[in-house]
């Protein structure tokens, strides 16, 4: 027999998956975290889930496993001294950075810069210079960077070192004979250089992706070492294997050695997990919204694939690692409410309660109201005793709280905490635009599934908001990452940049260069134990017109390319552009990163099932109670989760509760339960169209029909209009998306000359 | 004649209650489009200077072309004054004038679109964005010239043109405009990006007006103008004074031998509440490119910016509060030159205003004033013909020191303009036949003060090819302010070292100039000055600036600050010095100007930076007599 194991690290809870490899057969776990050693947790964990399962750990191959680590580390800014070795001239090009100041005019007035994480003190400069193309301008000199490793070491108590030299992606030569020589002086620290880790054009987010790689290097590999180590123990010939920020799954070796990519390794779970079990209900284009405590986390996914983008950004940290595009806002349920005097505007987030003092409705001293205060107050978290849980909910001091908004702003409590709801939904409504239309695709092809604490709280209004339908709230939302770890395959990828318009380079070219990356990708799964008939290769290549500033990824693979060569790959671009900016123009494409990405096999894993049932579930009734929807007070059924069973229908306004998470369905509404326990929430039939906020849709039809006789003059706008308006009508038949995006380019491909 | 707006359904939109929240949400959605107006505009437009600088400004206004978000406050207003036609569905304008829009834009250079946006054939709202093309003919490569004498040597002129006429692109006009351009392929994707832009903000709109009713959305954008005229009334309030307040300030010369130019504004509140700036005082004209035609709206938002930003940086000023801001600004001045006057290079007179307006502002909050900034976007020109005979051209906005603000350091090379960052020198050098020797700060070059100015920096250029290069910079003469005991920053120079080794200094204004393979030009933008008593900044500080080459070992001593060989402070010499330094300055001066008199700063001048001292500006007789004929028509 052999197993597989899925490990979550969350907050509170470690969550973990036992899955039968070849039965696809599960068994699940949940203990609590120990955030000053996680991999205690883990390992405590472990034990839980096999004793449990009558598994003796031996029998474990595979451990997959999700963490927060590189993250927090950057959040608690607990990282190594680093080290920077830069080209003569650049050595403050942290200091520098982009000269962006955040804010709108007048925001220089009170921006604070923080320093950068490789400190000018402990910034040399090498002499040395690469060209552009990567021609040797002049040679390293060896002699004098020696003098001054060992100043440097002599000085500061470097814990990691970074190497990033100018137009290093175009020739990394000088930067290995600096490491080599580094070595020999620094002999027991990491040393990250900027060819390796991402070899990509812009010095500044190049030289800052490879310093944070440096800068969470120790403090990865320590935890990485110390789990590895213990698991080996209790499990002879297991392999460990990391999620990483792009949702694939990487060996211990090469997580120490590029920790940068984990970054995201947290969401990333939580996307995979939420891709899984969304197919299993049968949708496998999603918005995918996880609410937390103090942020959320949105991304967007295609046909079960998660869209992807070469950055990852942690607090004001920002790398160029390849990551699935989550985009996270400030709001969760510890988001504070304000109202300033001046303005008497309602204002939510970004500041949070956090965990200690935490929303006021938690009695732990807690004063200011949060979105949870809001969320008590309305009545959509129950604070009945006959719950359960450890958690005090206090109704009164929620209230109490949200009555400094009622009275700033001169409304009724309950208005005011309608309001604080209402506000920062709409804030994570922007986000979900984010990755949505502003990427060119209508969210109303997708379906929203929503977990972390507080995500299916504010789902059912999300849908609303989005039209996103239907919502879908999978049970158990810790779990849900650790099948996401559980299910993801084994993944690598080698990049690097390749500038050239399309006439100065040939099909012959870019393919050598991609099989060549595809080669490098490969033999990092080879050394994971991926036989090479298990892998699969896909291409990425980045393009945009000459001259511009963006890049759109293509995906390929060698077949295709083969076939099309960059022909294809131009006509692909030509359409991407015109989909999402309106048009598209006649001039050269050009190449700028090319990428091979090497994936394993997926795994089978069998979701848990969930009894039949039917109607409404009488049974699961805990109680009744009020919620405040619409400025009304009006009952509302409060179910147990743990009750539902497949094909039970439940009308809103109604709550769901579960150990680690409430649902809420509003009026007009209804949740149907699937097959593996899924709430799927719909408009409900008699309600019709709640596609967008109640208080007009009532005018939504006319003005519909309206839009539809109105005759747009000009040609995009006219486009875009009839999209809508087909899409409206086939989105029930499901119709091929494709085939009105490849309409709507053939006869709107207006190209100037 | 007031242009004639044409709907095809004139009926008039209700008056309807609006809840707080609704208002809110409403402006949160506006506050995403114009975001998103911005990140497709960065992603399609081709020039450096739009797409990696980000020099463009997005607006939406509401149905009466007042602005509700944005940043340079509305011209469409005086758009619609101003223009004899009409205005229809499907229209969209093109300008790039400054004499036809009362100087919403400044200079030929920047490209307005503005559209009116339709919704079931009414107007519900305008969508406007501007953006600096990198070359827009006339005499010089950039458009750029500093020596020009008449607004006709700058480029072609667009006076409000339809460049879409209901919907359809008027491409022969498009393509006479390109004709006229060094890099029309860069214009014209810079152009398709404005428009793509204004397309985003049409659609936001429309859905938006959709979503809560369009009589709910041009309700919203009323109560947000209102909302911030309450909030901008109780700022004048408490910031501005009934005591008049004078400042003045200078740009340093006008490229061809005339300088310093002098900014003289007063700043009071009257008996209603309202602010009065009043530019009387103000130097002439100048007969070179450097006037800047300040929009007396634009002003208005460079208020707002300023203030309300402190109070609720999450508000979106905008044009609710115009009435409470009375501008006055005498004609035939450097601030509101006569036609044909050339204005391409307004650049530093514009940054200049900020420092001004800050001067004014912190004599009624010293709190909250700050020194003087990087107040300028000095701009680097290259052009010729790369190896292949392709013709290559380079503009590219340099950054300077942020200055001591009282929350604290300001940052090296940095930019204060929203948005602005800088251009990549990898992605420089892979475009340009240029390598980039240096990219650093400049040591020292921040005032010294409790919060240390930032500094300026040092860019160095190494030419590949033969070209011509132009240098557009100023505070060469007159420094960078500190305030309350901070001083200075340093000035700004420019030094062409050829392939010879021989190093010449270059003025801070000046085109046409040639360089060879391997010559280099190190750029040397200016620091910000420095805030409160650089005395009294912590020894540790100091030495730890000293340490990360931020602030020289000698320039240590500025801050009374006395290191040890280690770099470590001696903290007895440090004592000593900073007794002996403070009594010899006495009080902290609230401004520090670094000069006594323009008198006492020409008669350093030739010694100090090797150039002669400019003469200074006068007026010309025909300025006077435009300006006196302007002013009897109004009256």
């Amino acid at each position: 027999m052999s197993y597989r194991l899925g490990v979550d690290v969350g907050g509170t809870f470690t969550d973990l998956l036992l899955v039968d490899e070849k039965t696809g057969e599960t068994k699940t776990a949940k203990v609590p975290s120990t955030p000053d050693d996680s991999s205690r947790g883990v390992l405590n964990g472990i034990e839980k889930v096999c004793a449990e399962a009558g598994v003796d750990p031996k029998e474990i191959t595979n451990v997959m496993h999700g963490t927060t680590v590189a993250t927090n580390t950057v959040l608690t800014n607990a990282g190594a001294k680093v080290g920077l070795i830069t080209t003569k001239g650049f050595g403050q090009v942290l200091q520098i950075a982009r000269s962006f100041v955040p804010g709108g005019l007048g925001g220089w007035v009170i921006f604070n810069k923080t320093d950068p994480l490789a400190p000018l003190e402990c910034t040399i400069e090498a002499e040395e210079r690469i060209g552009t193309k990567g021609d040797i301008v002049s040679p390293i000199d060896l002699d004098d960077l020696e003098k001054k490793l060992k100043k440097l070491k002599g000085k500061y108590d470097i814990e990691a070192l970074t190497i990033s030299f100018i137009n290093s992606f175009a020739n990394g030569a000088h930067e290995v004979k600096a490491r080599k020589l580094a070595q020999k002086i620094f002999t027991d620290i990491p040393i990250s250089i900027s060819s390796e880790v991402i070899p990509e054009m812009q010095e500044y987010e190049r030289t800052e992706t490879t310093v944070v790689n440096s800068y969470i290097r120790p403090v990865v590999s320590k935890y990485m070492r110390n789990l590895h180590k213990e698991t080996k123990k209790r499990m002879k010939d297991v392999q460990l294997h990391v999620l990483r920020s792009d949702g694939g799954l990487s060996s211990v070796e090469s997580a120490e050695n590029a920790p940068v990519n984990l970054l995201m390794s947290g969401p990333a779970g939580g996307v995979a997990g939420a891709i899984w079990i969304a197919e299993k209900a049968g949708y496998k284009n999603l918005l995918t919204f996880d609410m937390g405590g103090t942020s959320t986390d949105v991304a967007l996914v295609q046909n079960s694939s998660p869209l992807k983008r070469r950055e990852t950004r942690v607090a004001d940290v920002t790398v160029r690692a390849s990551s699935i595009d989550v985009r996270t806002c400030g709001a969760g349920g510890g988001s504070i409410a304000y109202s300033p005097e001046l303005t008497k505007s309602l204002r939510v987030g970004p500041q949070s309660a956090g965990a200690v003092p935490g929303p006021a409705a938690y009695a732990k001293g807690g004063e200011e109201p949060t979105v949870t205060d809001a969320n008590v107050a309305l009545g959509y978290l129950p604070s009945s005793s006959k719950l359960g849980g450890d958690m005090v909910i206090d109704s009164n001091l929620a209230k109490k709280s949200v009555e400094k908004i009622a009275s700033a702003m001169d409304l009724k409590v309950m208005n005011a905490a309608e309001g604080i709801y209402n506000i920062v939904n709409e804030n994570m409504f922007g986000a979900l635009r984010l990755v949505s239309v502003e990427q060119g695709h209508d969210p109303r092809d997708f379906a929203l599934i929503a977990f972390g604490g507080a995500g299916p709280l504010h789902a059912n209004a999300l849908g609303k908001l989005t039209g996103s339908w239907p919502v879908i709230i999978p049970p158990g939302p810790g779990v849900l990452c650790a099948y996401g770890d559980a299910t993801t395959r084994v993944r690598n990828e080698a990049s690097r940049s390749f500038i050239r318009t399309f006439p100065q380079t040939s099909d012959k070219e870019v393919n050598k260069i991609l099989k060549e990356l595809a080669e490098r990708s490969a033999k990092e799964l080879d050394a994971e134990g991926v036989s090479r008939k298990d892998q699969t290769t896909t291409y990425e290549i980045d393009v945009r017109y000459h001259g511009q500033g963006l890049v759109l990824t293509i995906e390929t693979d060698a077949k295709k390319f083969a076939k099309g060569g960059l022909s294809a790959v131009a006509k692909e671009f030509d359409k991407m552009h015109e989909q999402m900016y309106t048009f598209a123009l006649d001039h050269d494409q050009e190449l700028v990163n090319l990428r091979a990405i090497q994936q394993g096999k997926p795994t089978k894993v069998k979701a848990e099932r969930v009894g039949k049932g039917s109607g409404e579930p009488k049974e699961a009734v805990i109680e009744s109670t009020n919620v405040f929807v619409d400025g009304k007070n009006r009952k509302a059924k409060i179910y147990d989760r743990s009750l539902l069973k497949s094909g039970h229908s439940i009308p809103g306004p109604a709550i769901v509760t579960e150990m680690d998470s409430t649902t809420l369905i509003l009026p007009d509404h209804v949740g149907k339960v699937d097959g593996f326990g899924n709430i799927l929430i719909n408009p409900s039939k008699s309600s019709g169209k709640s596609t967008s906020s109640s208080r007009t849709s009532k005018s939504k039809t006319s003005k519909r029909k309206a839009a539809k006789k109105k005759a747009p003059k000009r040609k995009v706008a006219k486009k875009v209009a009839k999209k809508k308006i087909a899409k409206k009508k086939v989105a029930k038949k499901k119709a091929p998306k494709r085939k009105v995006a490849s309409k709507k380019s053939k006869k709107s491909k207006s190209r100037k000359r | 004649m007031a242009a004639k707006i044409i709907q095809g359904n004139n009926k008039k939109f209700k008056k309807v209650k609006l809840d707080l929240v609704t208002l809110d949400l409403i402006e949160n959605a506006l506050k995403n489009a114009r975001w998103e107006m911005d990140a497709v505009l960065f992603r399609t437009a081709m020039s450096p200077g739009i797409r990696e600088q980000h020099d463009e400004f997005p607006m939406i206004a509401n149905n009466d072309g007042k602005m509700v978000v944005g940043q340079f406050g509305s011209f469409i207003y005086g758009f619609i004054e101003g223009y004899e036609g009409t205005i229809e569905e499907g229209d969209i304008f093109l300008t790039n004038d400054p004499y036809s829009c009362r100087g919403a834009i400044s200079h030929l250079p920047d490209w307005l679109v503005l559209q009116p946006i339709f919704k079931d054939h009414r107007v519900i709202a305008w969508s406007a964005m501007f953006g600096h093309m990198t070359d827009v003919g006339g005499k010089v490569p950039g458009s750029l010239p500093v020596d020009s004498n008449q607004i006709y040597e700058e480029g072609i002129m667009i006076p409000p043109t339809k460049i879409y006429k209901k919907g359809k692109l008027n491409s022969e006009i498009l393509e006479l405009i390109l004709h006229n351009c060094r890099l029309p392929e860069w214009n014209r994707a810079d152009f398709n990006a404005l428009i793509a832009a204004l397309r985003i903000a049409e659609k936001r709109c429309i859905e938006i007006a959709d979503r809560f009713g369009d009589d709910y959305f041009i309700e919203a954008m009323e109560q947000m103008l209102d909302r911030n005229k309450r909030a901008m009334s109780a700022i004048i309030g408490m910031f501005v004074p009934e005591k008049k307040a004078y400042f003045e300030d200078y740009i340093c010369d006008d490229g061809i031998g005339m300088g310093p130019y002098k900014v003289a504004c007063t700043l009071h509140r009257d008996k209603n509440g309202v602010a009065v700036f009043d530019f009387e005082g103000t130097d002439p004209q100048s007969m070179s490119s450097v006037n800047f035609m300040l929009n007396e709206e634009m002003f208005k938002m460079f208020l707002g910016a300023f203030t309300i930003n402190i109070f609720d940086p999450q508000i979106l000023f905008n044009d609710g509060f115009y009435d409470l801001v009375d501008v006055r600004i005498p004609a035939g001045t450097i601030l509101k030159p006569m036609k044909p006057a050339s204005l391409s290079s307004r650049t530093h007179m514009l940054g200049r205003i900020f420092d001004i307006m800050g001067g004014l502002l912190g004599q009624g909050a010293p709190d909250a004033l700050n020194a003087a900034g990087f107040s300028d976007s000095p701009h680097f020109m290259y052009s010729g013909y790369d190896k292949h005979g392709e013709w290559f051209q380079l503009y590219q906005i340099g950054f300077g020191g942020i200055p001591g603000r009282p929350v604290g350091d300001g940052p090296d090379g940095h930019s204060l303009w929203p948005s602005f960052t800088n251009v990549p020198n990898e992605f420089l050098e892979a475009y340009f036949p240029l390598r980039i020797d240096t990219y650093e700060s400049i040591a020292d070059s921040g005032g010294a003060g409790l919060h240390r100015g930032g500094n300026g920096i040092r860019l160095g250029y190494r030419f590949l090819e033969p070209g011509e290069i132009s240098i557009h910079d100023d505070r060469w003469l007159t420094y960078p302010w500190g305030v309350n005991g901070g001083t200075p920053g340093g000035r700004s120079n420019k030094i062409l070292r050829r392939a010879d080794g021989t190093e010449e200094l270059m003025p801070a204004k000046k085109d046409h100039i040639k360089v060879e393979k391997d010559d280099v030009l190190f750029f040397n933008t200016w620091g910000g000055g420095g805030w409160g008593d650089p005395f009294k900044r912590p020894a540790e500080k100091v030495a730890k600036d000293v340490e990360r080459g931020l602030v020289s070992f000698d320039g240590a001593k500025r801050y009374g600050v006395v290191l040890n060989k280690d770099g470590s402070v001696d903290n007895d010499e440090t004592e000593k010095l900073r007794k002996k330094l403070s009594d010899e300055r006495g009080d902290v001066k609230l401004f520090d100007f670094g000069f006594t008199s323009i008198d006492e700063l020409k008669a350093r001048c030739k010694e100090e930076t090797s150039f002669d001292p400019p003469k200074a500006p006068v007026f010309q007789k025909w300025h006077q007599v435009a300006a006196q004929k302007l002013r009897e028509a109004a009256e």
